[in-house]
């Protein structure tokens, strides 16, 4: 019996982390890979509280945030290598154009 | 009091010369001279006629006339309308006021004929006799007040009518700006009498007047209003200490100090110092003052008189003389007397000023009388004409001057002798500086350049000095500049008769002595005096006699004398000949603080500093404010990550703390 | 017991996963990172009772998802991340950001929060259950999901491709126009067709 709040927190220290992640690493994929980190540990949280309710839903619900996810990194993908033709570079830092 | 009768020709009399200046003003630029010449005559002389018409059908009975012509204020109970009233002495005033003004119409149109803007000053002359004639036939103070403010308007258009010249500039400025400092002192008057009597009328103000007792303490309302009521009138009539203007103010031509500043717009202070006379009545110390001012200016004028060497500047100065001498009267309680020397004050002065430009005009715009001289052959009928004038104003019988100048100082002396002494003296020093000014310009040679004074008067040609002809030798000016000198010779003569036997000031009695009550000051004019009047009358003429035997001397037969006479005075005759500094001392102790003042405090302190700050600051500032905030936009991916984080943060704290309220 | 132990057992992992991505500096071991924490993620499913979660878990995130990551690195050839001076704000201010948020809501979750112990395998059903909701309930979202997938499909196409390749299908368009359709910006030189 596992008390609620710990898959919570656990599913906190995953977003936290891929918050983290988003913040600190200069590098656009692995800045990507934090997004899916964090979208994970949210559907961690998903599931636990599926879990606790006894509801189906909850488990639909992390199938369509996968669907999206899957569907997101296929484009953004596609957008980094389009960016990397033009900039040369995966260096976040310096595809600033919109700077002002 | 009997309701006044209407007549409906009254309003037409000032409206006339509107009109008149309204067809020059808006038209006058493209019309020929002659046309303009006509409709200002025509519609001067007509305002003219139509006071001559209404003076022969004036009857003492049913005066006063008045005609309201349109409605204005109102306020409350407080009411004010155009309206015009005439009784006698406004009839008088009239009378003076188109006659002369007519009469120099017609001078200018000589005078002026040769100048550029012709057609600017025949419309401001009508405009001015609008205005005047607008402040003489007013039934209200607020209506006087229009055509008070109205001819001080049309003074500064006038005096700076050759604007490129800067001195006529500041000399109109001037004069408007020291009139002010008058107005200032009749608008606090006015609201007072609104405050306290709650209307303006005439009529109805001086029936509310009429049952208050005379303020014997000293203190009080009508004293107040009576001393605001003067300083109006040192304003506009030139008395000490606002008489600086006037004598600047012969800037402007000829006809214009003619007119303005010695017939009629200066009298205006006198004839609303009149025609408040049953205020002052009331008011002991404040007639004093008003006899106090008018005498100390008479003296003090006179003496700077003496030293000037421009001849306009000479008349100017006895200008400002003689209104003192219309004060005095006011101030010892004879107003029917100040009035009388009114008139025929502009008669003379009118006729002397007419006869200076004349002279100017002959010998080719020089106005210093040193470079005169010797006149009298090569102008005849100009020297006869100024000599006639001469002899009124320095009060030679049977000259008109000699019985209106003997009037008032015959109530002075009745009044108290120390006004008479004054009175006296100053007469004395009148009639000599004006028979030096005619030996000056018309005794002995000619000293003149002649031939130099054309080329002098060509070069000042362009920029419009008295005048632009340049002949060479001084010549006579032509008639219908002559003809209006003539006419105003004859009054000067003939036009003091009509005081004979007190029958001007009975014709005056129903204005001034319709509520005399006994106990009010009052000249006292005692039954069995008669020896005591002849016996002032023989000191005034023989004073006057000396003036005219002294200057005589000093500047006919030992012309040396004077200049020895001022080495010896030395620092005296520089105070008196530079109008002992009082110019200089207004511009240190007034014109230099207020515009020092004007510049560190209102413009550089609270414009630039204040105003001007904040628009400037309020813009920089933002400014500065969006540099800082566009750095937000760095194109950083990551630091906009780092601001959705910490908003994030403040999102869920700001949950938290609402879930555990 | 046996569940508590095992619950920290992959959540160890999870964390330890997690924590490994940040710390690398070569994407590729961040990518094998991120691959441990959806097994782990998968077995946690598997604890909660939501088996079928799991299978799809592993088949679709671990399997599909990450292989593409995997495949970019290698396309793109990135290589290890050099310093560069980034942004100081997201540091300044992203940073105690997310430790407010996350020590506030730990706090919320730890002690102000009322929940029940979760049961070992409580979630019920199977994927014949799953199915059913998602025809009949969630119909709507699932074909719009297949929509997305085709539009994300039809767009990754588009934005990866090389700007040549596009010239190709549609002739009809300048070499000039070319980029701004795919978005991509020529350096340097215009490229003649």
């Amino acid at each position: 019996m596992v008390p609620l709040s710990y898959y919570l927190v656990l599913s906190g220290i995953l977003f936290v982390c891929g918050v983290l992640g988003f913040l600190i690493k200069r590098n656009i994929i692995t800045i990507f890979m934090s997004i899916e980190l964090m979208l994970n540990g949210v559907n961690l949280s998903f599931v636990a509280f599926a879990a606790q309710w006894h509801s189906l839903s909850g488990q639909i619900f992390v199938f369509f945030v996968m669907v999206v996810a899957a569907a997101e990194a296929a484009v953004g993908l596609a957008i980094i290598i389009a960016v990397y033709r033009t900039r040369e570079t995966l260096n976040v830092d310096q595809v600033n154009l919109l700077k002002l | 009091m009997t309701p006044p009768t209407s007549n409906p020709l009254l309003w037409l009399i000032p409206i006339l010369p509107l009109a008149g200046a309204a067809i020059n003003g808006f038209f006058g630029r493209q019309s020929s001279k002659k046309a303009i010449s006509a409709i200002a005559l025509t519609f001067c002389g007509a305002a003219f006629l139509l006071a001559l018409w209404i003076a022969i059908g004036f009857s003492s009975a049913s005066a006063p006339y008045s005609f309201p012509l349109a409605h204005w204020l109102r306020s409350g109970s407080f009411s004010v309308d155009f309206d015009f009233y005439l009784d006698q002495l406004s009839l008088v005033m009239m009378l003076v006021v188109t006659g002369v003004g007519f009469l120099i119409h017609i001078y200018s149109v000589g005078y002026m004929w040769d100048d550029e803007s012709y057609y600017r000053f025949m419309a401001y002359l009508n405009l001015f006799m609008f205005f005047m004639l607008t402040l003489v036939l007013a039934k209200n103070y607020l209506m006087m007040f229009i055509g008070w403010e109205g001819v001080g308007l049309a003074s500064y258009l006038l005096i700076g009518f050759w604007f490129t010249k800067d001195s006529a500039a500041s000399a109109g400025k001037k004069a408007f700006i020291v009139n002010r400092i008058g107005d200032f002192g009749f608008l606090i008057a006015l609201f007072l009498l609104i405050q306290h009597f709650g209307t303006l009328d005439f009529p109805a103000l001086f029936a509310k007047i009429q049952p208050i007792s005379p303020e014997t303490t000293g203190a009080g309302l009508l004293t107040a209003i009576g001393l605001l009521l003067m300083v109006g009138a040192c304003g506009k009539s030139a008395q000490i200490p606002l008489y600086v203007w006037l004598p600047d103010a012969m800037e402007g031509p000829t006809p214009v100090s003619a007119l303005i500043h010695a017939a009629t717009m200066v009298t205006a202070g006198v004839y609303m110092v009149a025609r408040s006379h049953m205020i002052f009545e009331r008011a002991p110390s404040a007639l004093t003052v008003v006899a106090i001012i008018g005498t100390l200016t008479a003296l003090f004028t006179a003496t700077i008189g003496i030293a000037q060497t421009d001849i306009k500047k000479v008349l100017a100065y006895s200008t400002v003389s003689q209104l003192g001498y219309m004060f005095m009267a006011c101030g010892v309680g004879a107003f029917s007397a100040g009035i009388f020397h009114l008139m025929t004050h502009a008669f003379f002065k009118g006729l002397l000023f007419l006869a200076a430009g004349s002279v100017i005009h002959g010998v080719g715009g020089e106005q210093d009388m040193r470079k005169m001289g010797g006149l009298r052959l090569y102008m005849p009928w100009t020297f006869t004409v100024m000599g006639i004038a001469t002899l009124a104003i320095a009060g030679i019988p049977p000259l008109a001057g000699f019985w209106s100048k003997d009037e008032i100082l015959a109530q002075a002396f009745s009044v108290s002798w120390v006004y008479w002494l004054i009175g006296v003296v100053t007469a004395f020093i009148t009639s000599f500086y004006m028979f030096r000014l005619m030996y000056m310009t018309f005794g002995g040679d000619y000293r003149g350049a002649g031939a130099q004074a054309s080329h002098a008067a060509h070069k000042s040609h362009g920029h419009g000095k008295d005048d632009a002809h340049g002949h060479g030798e001084p010549h006579e000016s032509p008639w219908v500049m002559l003809g209006p000198l003539v006419v105003l010779a004859i009054l000067s003569v003939f036009g003091g008769f009509v005081g004979l036997g007190n029958r001007f000031e009975h014709f005056l009695d129903p204005v001034f002595k319709a509520a005399v009550e006994p106990g009010l000051q009052e000249p006292i004019r005692e039954a069995g005096e008669k020896s005591t009047e002849y016996l002032l009358m023989a000191i005034s003429v023989s004073v006057a006699a000396l003036g005219w035997l002294l200057a005589h001397l000093l500047y006919s037969s030992r012309p040396q004398l004077p200049a020895r006479i001022a080495e010896k005075l030395g620092g005296l005759y520089k105070a008196v000949a530079n109008k002992y500094y009082v110019d200089e001392l207004y511009a240190a102790l007034f014109v230099r603080p207020l515009i020092d003042g004007s510049t560190t405090i209102l413009w550089k302190g609270i414009d630039q500093g204040v105003i001007d700050a904040a628009v400037n600051d309020s813009a920089d500032a933002a400014r500065h404010i969006s540099d800082e905030a566009r750095h937000m936009q760095s194109g950083n991916l990551r630091s906009y990550a780092g601001w959705v984080a910490a908003g994030g943060a403040l999102v869920i704290a700001y949950m938290v703390w609402m879930g555990i309220r | 017991m046996l569940h508590l132990i095992l619950f920290l057992f992959f959540g160890a992992i999870c964390v330890a996963g997690a924590v490994n991505l940040l710390v690398q500096s070569h994407p590729i071991n961040s990518a094998l990172s991120l691959i441990v924490v959806m097994a782990s993620l998968s077995a946690e499913y598997l604890l909660l009772g939501a088996e079928f979660l799991a299978a799809v878990q592993v088949i679709v995130y671990a399997g599909a998802i990450m292989v593409l990551f995997v495949l970019v690195i290698m396309l793109l050839n990135a290589g290890t991340e050099e310093h560069t001076k980034g942004s100081r704000i997201a540091i300044i201010l992203g940073v105690p950001g997310v430790a407010i948020g996350a020590v506030l809501v730990a706090w919320t979750l730890l002690f102000r929060a009322h929940t029940s112990s979760v049961p070992l395998g409580a979630l019920p059903g199977g994927p014949q259950q799953i199915a059913r909701l998602l025809f009949h309930q969630f119909l709507l979202p699932f074909e719009v999901t297949s929509v997305l997938i085709l539009i994300a499909i039809m767009g990754a196409v588009v934005l990866a491709s090389k700007p040549e390749a596009v010239a190709k299908r549609h002739p009809r368009e300048t070499p000039q126009e070319l980029p701004e359709l795919v978005g991509v910006r020529l350096a340097g030189q215009g490229k003649e067709h």
